[in-house]
Order: structure tokens, then C-alpha cells, then sequence
């Protein structure tokens, strides 16, 4: 029985010794990619990675289907856009703005859908963003269909000119990894884990004293916070803030990113994010219609890879070899 | 008496589940609730531990009515319960299983800004549970990779982790091999030296054997109680569970 018990832990360390390799070469590859790439496509896959590993948090690790994501993430676009366009707020204020304002969303839909599980708790966060996306459509300081357009990206900490791209890359980037760490953090810490037990079985967590409710509201804030985060992130990036994002269209796709990626991984949502946005930005120039190529990936991932990319490759033996999963 | 229950009714749209059922659990006791299929013993547990909200009737703990207690507040308060359907959680490991249940009582529970690690001071703890069962040797596999017996066996630990004072079992040896009835009688023996144990049992043997005292329900109303001689030797009782004698 030691022995076993040795090989898995020499295995797990393994796994996380080529985890950390992983990481380091993505993180190289954010740092040299703007030089590549085009920035702003780039900064758009970094803000869409971000809400979707949000989502994921909410989905993936609590067990609780949000189709009302849009809210919080086109929802903090106003309030950072108008913050920062209105108030002339420099910008790391407009983003924390934004993060507060997603949170307080977050806290008033999560009270009211927490109280129903599965397909209910989907349609009460559907109705309640539809409710948001009607007040952006109606109300003066959304600026309706307009939307709040020509938003100063403005200067980081009074000093560091964010309308230069490649400085407003890097305040993404660092955003980015912030708000990922965040989410690995929650994952892997003593409430992430009375998280997962409710995912697991909520009866059974309610039986050993743990107030559901209110760890499940938690998860939901913090999760709108996160969206909040990347919508707030991506009003600066491209300077506006319109109804696009608040669409219901909006939370469905960030279920296809995540679905695709991997719910209850760490790096699925980021892959997913990354080939839907890359999808979209090559599909928007040949003029082939984008949600019909979406529709097909997400009837095949339903069908043949149901765990999603990072998903199944976990699943996978390849992955056992390397140690990414205890095979006892 | 740790837990009581007075004229406790429950409805479901016309249909009387439960229907004045009186009920008394004592310290250091094992309280056997009995019954054929569709008597009601499941709806009892969920009224006794506010799963389920009572039409009417009244529920004491430790002298405090918890008729209105919310139940995860009930479970707080030291009544812990167990389910028919092993409940645990199946994709976390034997030992991340226990440790869930060790963390509310451990204060470790909304950190979210502190690593899993923390929670290593648990492990000695969990696996002094998990030796007590004999589950010691698979705390690394997955909960949903044991045997149906053993995911018993772990359900059981796991409520035992929380050490309340009063346990309500819902057929813990349901689907059980010999080998883990046996030894989990004998744990439910230890366990109720010190704490009231209330169980449902379709086992008469270990019924016989474990309970101190025992009520048997029909159609959601008490049919007789009294220690297993009483009502094993109860004629309604005798009817109730093999049909009517025609002789």
C-alpha cells in the first residue's frame, strides 16, 4: 500500500513539475505574442478568457448554470465606460468600479436565483439579465443603442499612457493573470472545497451544517465580480461600451467557451475563449455566418468530446502517463 | 431525552405521510424505526431533520424547538443524518470526503484566499475516522470508486466526523456485505455509548440485535413500540409485515 501511495505522490509531483513547465511557456508566449500578433485581438481573447474562467468558476467548480453572465460582464462595460468617459475617473478606478458594480448585480440576481436549482436557477438569471438588458436599452446613461462610444483608455496611475498599445497590452495581461489567479486561489482553498462538496452533493453538504445558500451566493459574487472584471478590462481595450455585451446572445456564448474549453478546469475556459474569439475574428472577414460555424462546434462537442478539450485530454491516457491524474 | 417529536403531521397535497407520530430518542440509546415499504420512516427523517417542514406537531432538541430551524442550523445544533442513497461526494477522494465534514467544526471553511494546504491539519483527524472503519488503506482513491458497502461505510464516517449528539441513520446497512454489517454494528454500538442514535432498519436481525427500543410505523401512524420481545410478539405487528392470517 505505501508504495502505491509513494507512486502517486511522485506522480503528482511530476504532473505538477510539467504543469509548471506549461504555464511558464504560455506566460512566455503572453509576452512575446503582442509582438507577433495584433495586440487588440490578442487583449480581446485575454478579456473573453477571463469571463469565461469566471463563469467557469460558477459552473465548473459550484454546479450552478448562470445564462445571465452578460449582465455582469456587458454591465460593468457601462459602469467602467461611463465612469471613466463621465466622471473622468482614471482607468484602474474605472475597472474597480466596474468589478463593484458586477458584484452588487451579482448579489441581487444570486439572492433570487439561488433559491431555485438546475433549469429554474438557469431561467431566473436568464430573466433577470434579459430585465438589465432592457433598463441598457431604455435608460439615458447607456446612451441606448449608441452605446457610450470614444471612452479614454487614459493613464495608468497617472503615468503610463494606456492609449499606446502595446503598455495597454501588458495592463491586460497583468489583469488577466491576476483574475486567473484569483480563480485558481478560490479553486484551491478551504471554501473552494465546500464548493465542490455542494456540486457534488448539496443534500449532503446541507447535512453536515453548511448554509448552501449563502456559499452559493458567495460563488455567484465573486463569479460577477470576475465577469465585472473582464468586461470592465474590455470596454478599455476597444474604447466602448455597448449593448452587444448585456445581449443574451453574449451568455450563451461564454457557456459554448467554457463547454468547449472544459468545465471544472483551469485552462478550459482560457483554450476555449481563445479558439472561439480566433474563430470569430477569421470568420468575420470571409463573410461565412459565424453563429452557424459555432452552432456545429457546439452540437460536436456535446456529442463526441463532452468533457471539452482540456477535459478530455485529462481523461485521457496520455494524460495518466504524464501523472496529470492518479490512476488508484 | 435529546430529541422529541410531538403530534408530528406532514401532508403532501391531500395524501397524510405522517400522521401523529410521537416519538422520544434518549442519550446512550439506539432507537429503531421500523416498517414495511411506504410506512413513512424517510419522511420522518426528513421532518426530524427539517429536510422537509411539518404541516403541524412540534420537534425538540437538547430542550431547544426546532420546528422552525433551518437544517442546516439543525445539523449545527448536533442532530446529523445520514441517507438512504449513500450520500457522499463522489469526485473528491475518501480523505477529502471526511475532511469536508471535519472543516465547518475547524473553522476552515469560507477561506477562500488561503491554499488547500491549510487543511492538512484535518488529516490526522480524517484518518483516525477513516482507520476506526477500515477505509484507512483507500483514502487516496475516489469516493465513487468504492464498493456500494464501503461508500456506506464512508458515509457513515463522515457523519461521525461531525461527532453530534444525535444520529439519525436511514438504513445504514442497506446493500451491505456480511463482513461490513457486522462491523458497522459494532461501530453503531460504540458510537451510541455516548450519543442517541436514531436508525431505520430493514434487518431485523440487526435490529434485534442493536436497538434498545423500537417503534414501528404503518401508514404513516405508530403501530406499536416497546423493546423487540414487545414488538416482535405484537400480533398487529405480525400482520403488518407478513399479511393477514387467514388460519
Amino acid at each position: 500500500m505505501t508504495e502505491i501511495t509513494i507512486s502517486s505522490e511522485t506522480r503528482r509531483q511530476s504532473a505538477n513539475r510539467i504543469q509548471l513547465a506549461l504555464l511558464a511557456v504560455l506566460m512566455i508566449g503572453l509576452l512575446i505574442a503582442p509582438f507577433v500578433l495584433y495586440p487588440v485581438f490578442l487583449m480581446k481573447v485575454l478579456c473573453f478568457a477571463l469571463f469565461a474562467s469566471a463563469f467557469n468558476l460558477l459552473l465548473g467548480f459550484t454546479g450552478l448554470l448562470s445564462f445571465g453572465h452578460a449582465a455582469f460582464f456587458g454591465g460593468a462595460a457601462y459602469f467602467t465606460a461611463h465612469a471613466v468617459k463621465e466622471w473622468g475617473v482614471p482607468p484602474e478606478a474605472g475597472i474597480l468600479l466596474g468589478v463593484v458594480g458586477a458584484a452588487f448585480m451579482g448579489l441581487i440576481i444570486g439572492f433570487f436565483a439561488i433559491r431555485r436549482q438546475g433549469i429554474y436557477f438557469a431561467m431566473i438569471t436568464l430573466a433577470l439579465s434579459q430585465m438589465f438588458f432592457f433598463f441598457c436599452l431604455q435608460s439615458n446613461f447607456t446612451k441606448g443603442e449608441d452605446g457610450l462610444q470614444g471612452v479614454p483608455r487614459g493613464h495608468l496611475l497617472g503615468f503610463i499612457d494606456l492609449s499606446q498599445p502595446l503598455n495597454m497590452y501588458f495592463f491586460v495581461l497583468l489583469v488577466f493573470v491576476v483574475g486567473i489567479f484569483a480563480v485558481w486561489r478560490i479553486v484551491h482553498s478551504p471554501f473552494g472545497m465546500i464548493l465542490r462538496s455542494i456540486r457534488e452533493n448539496e443534500n449532503r453538504a446541507i447535512s453536515l451544517g453548511y448554509s448552501v445558500s449563502l456559499y452559493k451566493l458567495s460563488a455567484f459574487v465573486m463569479s460577477a465580480a470576475l465577469a465585472g472584471l473582464a468586461g470592465g478590462l474590455k470596454a478599455l481595450v476597444f474604447q466602448f461600451a455597448t449593448l452587444t455585451d448585456v445581449t443574451w446572445q453574449m451568455s450563451g456564448e461564454v457557456i459554448l467557451m467554457t463547454l468547449l474549453g472544459g468545465i471544472g478546469t483551469i485552462f478550459g475556459p482560457i483554450l476555449g475563449a481563445t479558439f472561439i474569439v480566433t474563430l470569430q475574428n477569421y470568420l468575420s472577414t470571409t463573410g461565412f455566418p459565424v453563429t452557424v460555424i459555432t452552432g456545429i462546434i457546439f452540437i460536436i462537442c456535446v456529442l463526441l468530446f463532452r468533457r471539452g478539450i482540456v477535459g478530455e485530454f485529462n481523461a485521457s491516457r496520455l494524460a495518466a502517463k504524464l501523472g496529470f491524474r492518479s490512476k488508484n | 431525552m435529546v430529541l422529541s417529536a410531538r403530534d408530528l403531521c406532514r401532508d403532501f397535497g391531500g395524501f397524510t405521510a405522517v400522521n401523529n407520530v410521537n416519538l422520544d430518542v434518549h442519550h446512550a440509546k439506539v432507537h429503531a424505526l421500523i416498517g414495511p415499504n411506504g410506512a413513512g420512516k424517510t419522511t420522518v427523517f426528513n421532518l426530524l431533520t427539517k429536510f422537509l417542514q411539518p404541516t403541524s406537531g412540534k420537534i425538540t432538541l437538547l430542550d431547544h424547538d426546532i420546528t422552525k430551524t433551518s437544517p442546516a442550523r439543525v445539523a449545527r445544533m448536533g442532530l446529523v443524518r445520514s441517507f438512504q442513497i449513500s450520500a457522499i461526494f463522489p469526485h473528491l477522494t475518501v480523505l477529502e470526503n471526511i475532511r469536508v465534514a471535519l472543516q465547518r467544526p475547524g473553522n476552515l471553511a469560507i477561506q477562500f484566499w488561503l491554499p488547500l494546504g491549510k487543511l492538512d491539519v484535518l488529516n490526522n483527524r480524517a484518518m483516525e475516522l477513516l482507520e476506526s472503519v477500515g477505509l484507512e488503506n483507500e483514502y487516496d482513491s475516489q469516493a465513487a470508486d468504492l464498493s456500494y458497502g464501503r461508500k456506506r461505510v464512508l458515509e457513515i464516517a463522515t457523519t461521525l466526523a461531525l461527532d453530534p449528539k444525535v444520529l439519525l441513520l436511514d438504513e445504514p446497512m442497506a446493500g451491505m456485505g456480511g463482513e461490513d454489517v457486522s462491523m458497522v454494528a459494532e461501530l453503531i454500538r460504540e458510537v451510541a455509548k455516548t450519543r442517541a442514535v436514531l436508525m431505520v432498519e430493514h434487518n431485523l436481525n440487526v435490529v434485534a440485535d442493536l436497538c434498545d427500543y423500537i417503534t414501528v410505523l404503518q401508514r404513516g401512524e405508530i403501530l406499536a413500540e416497546g423493546d423487540y420481545a414487545t414488538v416482535s410478539n405484537d400480533e398487529r405487528v405480525k400482520v403488518a409485515y407478513m399479511g393477514t392470517d387467514h388460519d
